[in-house]
C-alpha cells in the first residue's frame, strides 16, 4: 500500500520541503510570523477584498479598510495561531475568521477609517477593483464558491508571474513566451497548432513541443510549491491539490 | 500583473495537470477524457509513428494506492490478449513522477451512449461479446469488478472492448511475478473497502466483503449491464440507489418488465438470475449466462425461465413461424380439396 504521500508517486518531483507559511504564521517569533503572514497576504488579500465587496456589498473604500484591518489584526493578535489543520482547510478557517471579523466590526460599529495615504499594508486595491469590474457574473455561485474561485485565480496569477520571473532569471524567456501565447493568450476559436506557433516564432515544431512541455512542467511545479507553502499539513495540501488541478468534478 | 479570466483559469487547471512527456517517445496531442483515477490523452508514438491513448494517473485521484492501481491495470491488460480487451503497449513513469500506460487508441462510443440507438437483438449480441471478453479474463484468473456500460466501448465495425481494468483483481495463483521496479498486481482488496460502481455492483462487493468477491461478482455486474440494455437505465436508480448509498447492499432493483412491459419474461428471467442476491443463485459462469442469452436470441427455451404452455406455444410459433404457416396452409388446402372432392 502506498503511503499517503503518493501524489507524483514519490519521485521527489513533488514539493515536500517548502516551509508552510500557515505554520510560520502561527509561530511565536514575530519575524517568522511576519514572513508567514506576508505569504498568506499575497495569496489571500484579493480573494478577501472581493469577498467583502461581493458578499457583504461593502463599498470599495470600506472593503479596503476591512481588508487592511483584517490582515493587520491577524498580524497583531495572532488569530491564525488557533488554526487546527485537523479541523479543516486553512482557506475555510480564514474565511470563517473574516466573517467573524466583519460581524464584530459591524456589531461594535467601531471600524476606524484608516487615514488615506497611510495604509498599513501596501495592497493594490485599484487592481483588485479593476478585476472585479472585468469579472463574469457570479451566475448562481455562492459566496463560498466565489471566494474559492478568487483564491484559485490569485494563486494561478501569482504562479504565472513567478514563472515569468524564474524563466527570465534562467534565460528561458522563449519557453515562457510560448506558454503565454499558447496557454494564456490563445483565443478559444483560434486553431493554433504547434506548427503555426513554430512558424510565428521561427522554431521547429519539436522545439515548440519541448519548450511548452518545459513551461507546463515548471508551471505545475510553481503551483504545487505555492500550494504546499499555504497549507499546514500534508493532508490539507493533498486535498487542495485535488480540488485545484485537472478538471473539477461535476 | 495580468488578470486571468474564468476560462483561462479553468484552462490552467488542466495545464497544471498536463503530463510532461519531455523524456518519453510520446508527443501529447489532446485530452480524450477523464475519470476518477486518471486522464486519457491522445498522443503520438514518435518512434512507431502511430497514435495511442495514454492514460496518466490524475493528481485529483491521488490517494493511497493510485499508482498501484494504475500499475495493476497496465499489468492486467498486458496479461489479457483478447479482441475484446484493449491491448496495452507500454507503461512507465513520467518525468513528473506520475504513472502512465499507453494503449491502443479506440475509436468508438461508450455502450451507455450507444445502446438507445440499437435494436434489442443488436444490444444482446454486443452483450455476448462483453461476456466473451470477461469469460476470457476469468479463464486467465482476472475479475474485472467494475463492469458497467460506461466501461464498454463499441467500435465503428461493431467491435466491443471492455475498458477500465483499474480495480481488477487477480485471483490467487494467477499471473506471473512483476518486473523490476513495478509493484505487484493486487491479489485482493482490504476488507471493508468498496471498489467499483454501486449502481452495477454485486451485493457482496457493495458490502466490502473482499474475500467473497470473485467471478460471481462479475456475473452479477453483467446481469446489471443486461438490465440496462433491456430497461434503458441502471438497475439501481432512484429509490434503490438511495437505499444502496445508505448502505443497504441487498436492495433489490425494480423489475425490468415494470419499466418495459413488452420485455420478454424469459429475458427478464435471465437478468434476474444473473443478478441473484446470493452468488450461488447466479449463473455458474459467464459462459452459462452468455449461452442463455444465445438461447433467447435463437428462440430456444432459456434455462432461467420455466415457461407455461401458452408462452411456450408463442415462442415455438415465433421461432418456426414460416414452416408452421406453410404446414398450416398445406393442411387447410388439403382439407378444402377433400371437402370439395366429397361433393
Amino acid at each position: 500500500m502506498q503511503s499517503d504521500t503518493d501524489i507524483g508517486e514519490g519521485s521527489g518531483k513533488f514539493p515536500a520541503t517548502r516551509p508552510s507559511a500557515v505554520l510560520a504564521a502561527q509561530s511565536p517569533h514575530p519575524v517568522e510570523r511576519e514572513r508567514g503572514l506576508s505569504v498568506l497576504l499575497a495569496v489571500y488579500w484579493k480573494p478577501v477584498y472581493k469577498y467583502l465587496r461581493l458578499r457583504y456589498r461593502e463599498s470599495n473604500e470600506d472593503a479596503k479598510d476591512l481588508t487592511q484591518g483584517f490582515f493587520a489584526l491577524a498580524l497583531e493578535k495572532e488569530f491564525f495561531a488557533a488554526y487546527d489543520p485537523e479541523k479543516g482547510s486553512f482557506r475555510t478557517y480564514l474565511r470563517t475568521c473574516l466573517d467573524r471579523y466583519v460581524a464584530n466590526e459591524r456589531k461594535a460599529a467601531r471600524r476606524q477609517k484608516r487615514s488615506p495615504g497611510a495604509p498599513l499594508l501596501a495592497l493594490d486595491f485599484e487592481d483588485a477593483e479593476g478585476e472585479l469590474a472585468r469579472a463574469e457574473p457570479a451566475g448562481g455561485r455562492t459566496p463560498d464558491q466565489s471566494f474559492h474561485d478568487e483564491f484559485v485565480r490569485n494563486l494561478f496569477t501569482l504562479a504565472v508571474e513567478k514563472l515569468r520571473a524564474e524563466c527570465a532569471l534562467r534565460g528561458k524567456d522563449l519557453p515562457f513566451l510560448l506558454f503565454e501565447r499558447y496557454e494564456l493568450d490563445r483565443d478559444p476559436d483560434e486553431n493554433l497548432t504547434y506548427e503555426k506557433l513554430g512558424e510565428e516564432v521561427h522554431l521547429p515544431v519539436t522545439q515548440v513541443t519541448n519548450f511548452l512541455a518545459f513551461a507546463r512542467r515548471e508551471f505545475r511545479r510553481v503551483v504545487l510549491e505555492s500550494l504546499r507553502e499555504i497549507t499546514a499539513s500534508d493532508h490539507e495540501f493533498r486535498d487542495e491539490a485535488r480540488s485545484l488541478l485537472g478538471t473539477p468534478a461535476p | 500583473m495580468r488578470w486571468l479570466s474564468d476560462r483561462t483559469v479553468q484552462h490552467l487547471r488542466r495545464v497544471a495537470e498536463w503530463p510532461d512527456l519531455g523524456e518519453t517517445k510520446y508527443r501529447l496531442l489532446e485530452e480524450l477524457g477523464h475519470g476518477g483515477m486518471g486522464t486519457v490523452y491522445l498522443a503520438e508514438d514518435t518512434v512507431l509513428e502511430r497514435r495511442v491513448a495514454l492514460k496518466v494517473v490524475a493528481t485529483a485521484a491521488a490517494r493511497p494506492g493510485a499508482a498501484e492501481r494504475m500499475w495493476n491495470e497496465a499489468r492486467v491488460l498486458a496479461r489479457l490478449e483478447h479482441p475484446g480487451i484493449v491491448p496495452v503497449h507500454d507503461a512507465g513513469s513520467l518525468p513528473d513522477g506520475r504513472i502512465f500506460y499507453a494503449m491502443k487508441r479506440v475509436d468508438g462510443k461508450r455502450l451507455d451512449e450507444l445502446a438507445a440507438g440499437l435494436a434489442l437483438p443488436e444490444r444482446l449480441r454486443a452483450f455476448q461479446r462483453i461476456c466473451d471478453a470477461v469469460a476470457f479474463a476469468h479463464a486467465r484468473g482476472v475479475v474485472h469488478r467494475d463492469l458497467k456500460p460506461e466501461n464498454v466501448m463499441v467500435g465503428p465495425f461493431g467491435e466491443v472492448l471492455v475498458m477500465d481494468w483499474g480495480v481488477a483483481k487477480a485471483l490467487e495463483g494467477a499471473g506471473s511475478p512483476p518486473p523490476d521496479g513495478a509493484p505487484p498486481a493486487r491479489a485482493g482488496t482490504t476488507a471493508g473497502s468498496v471498489v467499483g460502481t454501486l449502481a452495477y455492483m454485486a451485493p457482496e462487493q457493495a458490502e466490502g466483503a473482499a474475500e467473497r468477491i470473485g467471478k460471481p461478482a462479475d456475473v452479477y455486474a453483467l446481469g446489471a449491464i443486461l438490465y440496462f440494455l433491456c430497461a434503458g437505465r441502471a438497475p439501481f436508480d432512484g429509490a434503490a440507489a438511495e437505499r444502496r448509498a445508505r448502505g443497504d447492499a441487498r436492495a433489490q432493483p425494480e423489475s425490468p418488465r415494470r419499466l418495459v412491459p413488452e420485455l420478454a419474461p424469459a429475458l427478464e428471467a435471465i437478468v434476474l438470475r444473473a443478478m441473484a442476491l446470493e452468488p450461488d443463485g447466479r449463473y455458474g459462469s459467464v459462459e452459462d449466462l452468455s449461452a442463455d442469452v444465445a438461447r433467447f436470441l435463437d428462440g430456444d427455451r432459456v434455462l432461467a425461465h420455466r415457461e407455461g404452455i401458452v408462452e411456450q406455444g408463442r415462442r415455438v410459433f415465433a421461432r418456426y413461424r414460416t414452416p408452421i404457416l406453410v404446414v398450416l396452409a398445406y393442411v387447410v388446402m388439403r382439407a378444402v380439396l377433400i371437402l370439395y372432392g366429397r361433393r
